[in-house]
């Protein structure tokens, strides 16, 4: 019984410390990337203890400057701010978004010394519907933070904040319909493993080929959910100084940033999980590779974990980069447009999604 | 579950109800109803409810509380709104003997619910709780409810929507 | 494994706490959010004894109830929003329009 408890432990503290590195990652894309794209060079020194040191890093010192310097900022608490809602703002942010990974499965198997290891921290059997109770939790650490500032700009910041996180809710869940009603459970570990299958022996049968529209509107909404550009009016930066989390400093500004990285990765790893493939690679079954034309190849089990994890993680990193290309090439969009697409255009599509993945399924059987 | 994470769970629940029903700020209430209806969540989850225990999530904690501090926020109950209950006729003994006539009303029917004898619980099945199981009752056993309750639904929406609207007269 | 029973004693206590937060609070809102506890301990209940009869009946109830629990919801907050607009209070005592 305690080898099952401290494998678990060891799934869940890696599962975390990989969405946290992820996350830090992600702030170095996005500030070198953005520059590229932006054709600038960006942040690419820091003074470490004044100038003590005599070489400069680049953007290193700045992803160690950054982190130092929020951690030691004094926590400002706004004069007539409801103190104990103020301090659950940012744990409510980051907790839902942390955990919502542990349904996500990493990898397929590890067969360690006759144990057989699931590469999946909680193997539940409604992993979307967990992925989906998660998701709705996050809109409280936003209504929290607006509402326990007592500032104009944060209740403004979290009014748009949650009204635009549970309409896009609505759809992201229902286009995940379509997914559930293709590979017929809610597993996501059976999911995955479901996607190992090849189409007339050579196309990976991913999920993108059986949904490509519903993958759309789940990036979409995904990226509305997380309230990234183009859909950050909630926190828009050049209307309302930080929307929500304007009132916050110090550590409580780090834990909301780090919410918005986390919820990047998210996102991300759903899509991989559910679109992509998750951990599976093309012609790698769990003994070795299967090519067409019959060619197999054996490979120890370890080998071919490693391998498994490694495409997740790749997969999950494009994604995430794809989502920073999206953040610094759109406009942000207005709030009656914003409103306007989750409810007028996204909402009808995925239902008729759902629809047409069901005659089609009717069809082929 | 054992008995000692029954008894944190109901503690935990208890006392967070107890918060819904007895703190003077209605936003505070409305984060401990929060917190009761997560911990429900978690009782369900140990009485092998799987979908349930996601679905209030969902619904209940993740939607309904939402619309509750959506209005509590629109409202903008100032301070001094707050505290009615001071200004209700009666004074404070008459509240008092209130929450101890509840206080003796719960621990009765508790003493009563606790001495029911039931047969011990066997096994659930397989796919207890689960997605399948619960949908083809829903389905089969349950297909006129489920179709009345989405008419309800719309008249719900069609109904808050007309009540909300500003009269513009 | 706890004996059904417990959970019946559990739910009755949280069921107490609603009544008496619905008969001795003023404020509708207040109100309304005992009225949700009252529900959910009889939420309990269903999925406790659904347990015990090892059948999936139970959790379908709580399914329904649970979808009533959002429709009451929204239209009651829509009936609290309008009335609010009318009185600007939301004190059970002076909500009292329909009464002579």
């Amino acid at each position: 019984m305690w080898a099952d408890v401290g494998i678990a432990a060891v799934k869940s503290i890696a599962v975390l410390l990989m969405v946290l590195n992820m996350s830090v990652v992600l702030l170095w894309v996005e500030r070198k990337g953005s520059a590229l794209i932006q054709d600038r060079i960006g942040a690419n020194r820091a003074n470490i203890f004044g100038g003590i040191l005599p070489f400069n890093l680049g953007i290193v010192n700045t992803l160690i400057a950054d982190p130092i310097k929020m951690f030691t900022k004094e926590d400002v608490i706004p004069a007539g701010a409801d103190k104990l809602l103020h301090f659950f703002g940012p744990f409510l942010a980051v907790f839902p978004v942390l955990v919502t990974f542990a349904a996500v499965p990493f990898g397929d198997v590890l067969v360690i010394g006759g144990r057989t290891i699931e590469l999946q921290v909680a193997a539940l059997d409604v992993g979307i519907l967990y992925v989906l109770a998660m998701s709705s939790l996050a809109v409280y650490g936003i209504v929290l933070g607006g509402w326990a500032s007592n500032s104009r700009w944060a209740l403004l910041g979290a009014i748009r904040g949650s009204a635009q996180m549970i309409s896009y809710e609505i759809a992201m869940g229902l286009s995940l319909i379509g997914v559930i009603m293709t590979f017929g459970t809610l597993d996501l570990q059976a999911i995955a493993r479901a996607q190992g299958a090849h189409l007339w022996g050579i196309i990976p049968a991913w999920g993108i080929l059986y949904q490509p529209l519903g993958f759309v509107i789940f990036m979409i909404a995904g990226v509305a959910e997380s309230k990234r550009v183009p859909f950050d009016l909630p926190e828009g930066e050049s209307e309302l100084t930080s929307g929500y989390f304007t009132e916050y400093s110090g550590s409580k500004q780090a834990a909301f940033m780090l919410s918005d990285f986390a919820e990047i990765v998210v996102v991300s790893g759903l899509a991989t999980t559910l679109f992509f493939g998750a951990w599976q690679v093309p012609f790698l079954a769990r003994d070795g590779w299967h090519l067409p034309g019959g060619v197999t190849l054996g490979m120890p089990q370890l080998v071919v974990a490693v391998l498994q994890i490694a495409s997740f993680t790749l997969k999950v990193f494009a994604l995430c980069c794809l989502q920073i290309l999206v953040r610094w090439t759109l406009p942000r969009y207005r709030y009656d447009q914003l409103m306007d697409l989750g409810w007028k255009r996204l909402l009808p599509l995925a239902l008729a999604n759902v629809v047409v993945t069901g005659i089609v399924i009717v069809l082929v059987g | 579950m054992g008995p000692v994470t029954f008894a944190v769970l109901a503690t935990l629940l208890v006392a967070s109800a107890l918060t819904v029903v007895l703190h003077p700020n209605p936003v505070k209430s409305a984060m401990a109803l929060v917190g009761t209806l997560f911990l429900l969540a978690v009782v369900f989850v140990f009485l092998g409810a799987h979908m349930i225990a996601a679905l209030q999530v969902i619904v209940y904690a993740g939607a309904i509380m939402v619309l509750f501090l959506f209005v509590i926020m629109l409202l903008n109950l100032q301070a001094e709104a707050l505290d009615l209950d001071a200004r209700r006729g009666g004074g404070a003994g008459l509240r008092v003997a209130a929450w101890l006539g509840g206080a003796v009303l719960a621990a009765e029917l508790a003493w009563l619910f606790l001495h029911v004898t039931l047969p011990p619980v066997a096994a659930a099945p397989l796919g207890y709780g689960g997605a399948v199981a619960v949908a083809r009752s829903l389905f089969t056993d349950s297909a006129l409810p489920f179709e009345l309750t989405s008419i309800l639904l719309l008249v719900a929406v069609i109904g808050a929507v007309v009540l909300g609207q500003r009269r513009t007269s | 494994m706890v004996p059904t029973s417990w959970y019946l004693a559990l739910s009755a206590v949280l069921f107490a706490i609603g009544t008496v937060g619905v008969l001795v609070r003023r404020n509708v809102i207040v109100i309304f959010m005992a009225i949700e506890i009252m529900l959910n301990a009889v939420n309990l209940t269903f999925v406790a004894f659904a347990r015990q009869l090892g059948t999936v009946e139970g959790q379908v109830i709580v399914f329904f109830v649970m979808t009533v629990a959002a429709a009451e919801a929204a239209v009651g907050l829509a009936i609290i929003i309008a009335a609010f607009r009318n009185k600007q209070t939301v004190n059970a005592d002076e909500l009292a329009m329909l009464r002579w």
